[in-house]
């Protein structure tokens, strides 16, 4: 589960992370009250989105076609105010947030479609004398926490990798000691903070971060940039937290936090109904037994010449009602033009599959081919219960019979 | 004799009481009769089908002499029982529960360092010799005993690879789910070392998935010193970026773990490389018969 920045800054604050002072507000009136209690004489307001490139980012109600096509194609300059918005006087705030909340953001992460802002963040401006990459992360190579820091701060992460490898510093916590104070000291010299004040501040910063990741069940923590001030001092100026959705059993508070909104509705439809879905942009609609098989589905309809709808993984054990849920949602999406049902029983059992199927139909009425492979557990029963229903289901017997057989429907052969 | 588990297997369930823990342990003994009991807190004393249940591993070790453990304890506590197995000396812990936390799984993988004992999963079907050692979730009567080692991140799709051999009329050695976590404890690299050992092994089909770097590893290794055959696909070659695909390590992350790379050191490492998972038995057929094999 992705965190806003306010909700990330939250848990790092809590686990003693300088972050710079501010609060989240829902309507521009609340964003002006922020600003004034903030105080000063600088703020920087900015869109509370799950998607990156929020300062690149443009308004679609108030931008041209064209500066979003540009903002899409990850053009350095577009001209227009962005999602995030140095402020000087508070006008300059007001007009920010009355900019920002409930208009539709489009940056290069989110596609035309934008998404609709209903935070902003309303922070004092900082005084930026140096810019880092701080991370924690797990090293799937080694199975241990990583510490990831680099001097090239605000850059993304990905390009240092690829343009400058050797400006990215590793250091590894050995799970039953946790991230030793020496090795976060050492971070800090290496990333060449030699004024006393500064490594200090920075050491403790990286132990802040690699709690807050063991306390919240992260899978990443992020800031980016980390920042130095002209006085020395360090500061966490953006942050981005994600969480282990397997771990959500013990994180109330900021399993409370979810927000629906951000999700494409028929992915939170599936979520609820167990089901684990993603919507892609082809036309043919796949509803498959086990992720590995469910992806593989997907890869052979794209063999084959078609283009899949979405990633759909019905689980191991799912009873009637799960079929139903998941022929419902794949339907409703009005690109589909031909479903595909790939299920190898193990567990599952295909005559289950095959009562489900049958009562999705009755219940939603099936206006595209449908083409249905079972294999595994009770197979046979399964398409005998199918060639039964009389409906006008299209069988096949291998994966590729299957997915010959869903391309050529699609392309209405 | 296949690799890690025979007839001569010694299992125990862990959580064979819970309903997917009794199913599964009931599947499982019906194909080989190699359980020997159970663990469930506080039913110790009890019996399960005539299979003892006891309320510690270390217990049912000591009076079964258990060598196996097959895992099927709810994700909060299921870290906990693999480190209870390997405390109590079980040299295989095969753990099937999916949705266990990663910051447990990072301790509970560095716990086992040193140790004694091999991990296979979590989030994993199982492990199966066919016809002699069944210990995990998959279909029993898809399989066939032969020659053909099968290692895969996934659970259907092993099932589909099986299925497309057993059609063929290759049987296999033994099919091994590792997991489609991003920490496991048998990884591909493991898994094709077992198989490149094994003299009752001919050849591997290896099916990996995007996200982490494992396929590679295990490419970089085969390069220089696997001497069997390996037919293998990746799935989710269509999978987009930045999203989590079923699977809690299926993801392309940060432009790492994408399809291409690991296709790309499967055919530096001489792998029989294929697009469509449809192809897994028959591009092994070709192999074996191009190997003088078959």
């Amino acid at each position: 589960m992705k965190l806003h920045e306010y909700q990330a800054k939250e848990l790092l604050r809590r686990h003693g992370v300088p972050v710079p002072p501010g609060s989240a507000a829902h309507s521009v009136d609340d964003a002006v009250a922020a600003a004034e209690a903030l105080g000063g004489d600088f703020w920087v307001v900015k869109a509370q989105v799950h998607a990156g490139g929020r300062g690149k980012g443009r308004f679609k109600e108030v931008a041209a076609q064209a500066d979003l096509e540009a903002v899409l194609a990850g053009a350095a300059e577009v001209p227009g105010k962005g999602g995030v918005q140095l402020c000087r006087s508070i006008d300059d705030v007001r007009a920010a947030a009355e900019l920002m909340l409930g208009n539709t953001l489009v940056t290069k992460q989110t596609g035309i479609d934008g998404v609709v802002v209903k935070t902003v963040l309303v922070t004092t401006g900082a005084d930026i004398e140096t810019e880092l990459y701080v991370s924690v992360l797990l090293d799937r190579s080694n199975s241990r926490l990583v510490l990831m820091a680099s001097t090239e701060g605000g850059t993304e992460i990905e390009e240092v990798a690829a343009e400058n490898p050797s400006a990215i510093k590793k250091v590894w916590a050995d799970p039953i000691t946790g991230l030793g104070s020496w090795q976060c000291m050492q971070m800090a010299y290496e990333l060449g903070l030699d004024q006393k004040k500064t490594t200090r501040q920075a050491a403790k910063l990286f132990k802040g971060i690699y709690d807050t990741y063991l306390a919240t069940d992260a899978t990443l923590v992020e800031i980016n940039p980390m920042v130095i001030s002209s006085t020395g001092d360090v500061v966490a100026l953006d942050a981005k937290v994600t969480i282990d959705d397997n771990a959500m059993f013990r994180q109330k508070e900021i399993a409370s936090w979810y927000d629906e909104s951000e999700d494409d509705p028929a992915e939170v439809e599936a979520a609820k109904a167990h089901l684990s879905f993603i919507k892609l942009d082809g036309t043919i609609g796949c509803m498959v037994n086990g992720a590995g098989l469910a992806m593989s589905t997907m890869d052979i309809i794209k063999h084959y010449g078609g283009e899949p709808a979405n990633f759909l993984d019905v689980g191991g054990g799912a009873k009637k009602e799960q079929i139903v849920s998941a022929l419902n949602i794949i339907t409703k999406d009005p690109a589909v033009n031909c479903i595909l049902v790939n299920i190898f029983g193990g567990i599952m059992r295909c005559d289950i599959i095959a009562e489900g199927v049958i009562a999705a139909v009755a219940e939603t009425g099936l206006e595209v081919p449908l083409v249905v492979r079972l294999a595994g557990t009770n197979a046979e029963l399964g398409k005998q219960i199918l060639a039964e229903s009389g409906l006008a289901i299209i069988p096949a017997d291998t994966l590729a019979d299957a997915a010959e057989k869903a391309v050529a429907a699609a392309q209405g052969k | 004799m296949a690799i890690l588990v025979d007839s001569n297997s010694r299992v125990i369930t862990q959580g064979i009481t819970g309903s997917a823990g009794a199913f599964h342990t009931r599947m499982s003994h019906a194909y080989s009769p190699i359980f020997v009991g159970g663990v469930t807190p506080g039913k110790g004393g009890q019996w399960f089908d005539g299979l003892p249940i006891f309320n510690t591993v270390a217990e049912a070790r000591r009076i079964t002499a258990a060598n196996v453990s097959m895992i099927f304890v709810p994700p909060p506590f299921a870290a906990d029982a693999i480190m209870e197995a390997a405390d109590a000396g079980i040299e295989l812990i095969v753990c099937i529960t999916e949705g266990i936390p990663a910051n447990d799984m990072v301790k509970a993988w560095r716990y086992l360092q040193g140790k004694n004992c091999r991990l296979i999963g979590p989030n994993c079907p199982g492990i199966i010799t066919p016809g002699a050692a069944k210990i995990g979730i998959m279909p029993g009567h898809i399989h066939k005993p032969g020659r053909i080692g099968v290692v895969s991140k996934s659970g259907t799709l092993t099932y589909e690879a099986v299925g497309q051999l057993t059609a063929a009329g290759l049987g296999q050695s033994t099919c091994i789910g590792i997991g489609g976590d991003p920490v496991i404890g048998t990884n591909h690299t493991d898994a094709l070392k077992l198989f490149n050992d094994d003299p009752d092994t001919d050849a591997v089909i290896m099916i990996g998935e995007i996200g982490g770097n494992a396929e590679q590893d295990a490419c970089a290794w085969a390069k220089h010193n696997m001497t069997k055959p390996v037919v293998g696909f990746i799935a989710g070659a269509t999978a987009p970026p930045g999203r989590r695909m079923g699977h809690a390590g299926a993801i392309i992350s940060g432009g790492q773990g994408g399809a291409e790379d690991k296709y790309r050191a499967m055919e530096d490492a001489g792998v029989h490389v294929v697009r469509s998972p449809a192809e897994m038995g028959s591009k092994m057929v070709e192999v074996l018969k191009a190997e003088g094999l078959l």
